[in-house]
């Protein structure tokens, strides 16, 4: 099993976990909110348990800057401007923002939070460690 | 009649772990209906008492000067019955917490049998006692508290200490 394949198996496990969905729903493609369901509080329990899981520590917004969007210098009329969508790349740099930079309606943001994303992130950290 | 679904908290070792008892009573108005010729504690009220035996140790990690509210319950599983005249030791173990909130793992078990467990998140609600007062941990439920008998009010928990 590539690294890569065991921190998916991983994560997989905590979002099955945290969001009571079955093994298969959760693919690399899955959107946490759209198609597994996940609430607000569910981010703060999925960063609990990939803490635990990885022992290591995710800061506050490192994983789900949610923050950017109570930010009135990133936000206008409900969607990303053009320096918001430069702040998500640059704190998102293991995401695909394509689809969302064609819409970026706040409301949309929760799509750019796929699994992907998160296995991604984990690797990045294990990079760095 | 008063919401709460723990008689005494017994052990207190601050952000670590919490132990409750409650004694369920045919005294219970709602035993009667539930059910009627077969009172049974109802499932939901054991959710309250496992919240509350972690809501007191999540707020052990800020002294009981901020609110503290459950937010979600991730697991809660049930194996038996608990009828009037059991004794229930709830245990609860925090198993992570941050600034912004906390999850707790909490078992229930009757002499010693396993009654229930779950697994309950919750957050630190950002407004402080400035703002709104803290309306979660009050007189009457720090009384309770008061009661544990390692509850050190000076040190707001204190370390660990034995069950009374």
């Amino acid at each position: 099993m590539s690294d890569k394949e065991e921190i998916f198996s991983k994560v997989r496990e905590s979002l099955v976990e945290a969001l009571s969905v079955d093994d298969d729903e959760v693919t690399m493609e899955a959107s946490l909110t759209r198609d597994l369901g996940a609430e607000s509080i569910d981010f703060l329990d999925i960063v609990f348990r990939l803490e635990k899981s990885f022992g290591i520590k995710i800061p506050r917004g490192d994983l789900f800057p949610e923050d950017l969007l109570s930010n009135p210098e990133y936000v206008q009329d409900g969607r990303l401007n053009r320096a918001g969508l430069v702040e998500l790349q640059k704190r998102l740099p293991y995401a695909d923002l394509t689809a969302f930079k064609e819409n970026p309606a706040v409301g949309n943001l929760g799509d750019v939070f796929t699994v992907g994303m998160i296995v991604n992130y984990v690797d990045s950290r294990a990079g760095k460690a | 009649m008063r919401w709460f679904w723990i008689d005494r908290i017994t052990y207190l070792d601050k952000g670590k772990t919490a132990r409750a008892v409650k004694n369920v009573s045919l005294a219970e108005e709602h035993l009667h209906d539930h059910f009627p010729g077969y009172p049974v504690m109802p499932q939901s009220l054991m959710i309250e008492g496992m919240a509350q035996t972690s809501g007191v140790l999540a707020g052990s990690t800020v002294d009981y000067k901020a609110n503290i509210i459950l937010a979600k319950v991730s697991k809660a599983t049930f194996y038996r019955l608990v009828r009037p005249g059991d004794q229930l030791i709830f245990e609860s173990h925090l198993v992570t917490s941050s600034p912004e909130g906390h999850r707790a793992e909490t078992t229930i078990t009757c002499e010693g049998e396993l009654v229930a467990e779950s697994s309950m998140m919750f957050v630190n609600l950002n407004s402080g006692p400035e703002k709104e007062g803290v309306f979660v941990f009050t007189d009457a439920f720090m009384q309770l508290l008061r009661e544990c008998p390692n509850f050190d009010p000076d040190a707001s928990g204190g370390p660990g200490g034995r069950d009374g």
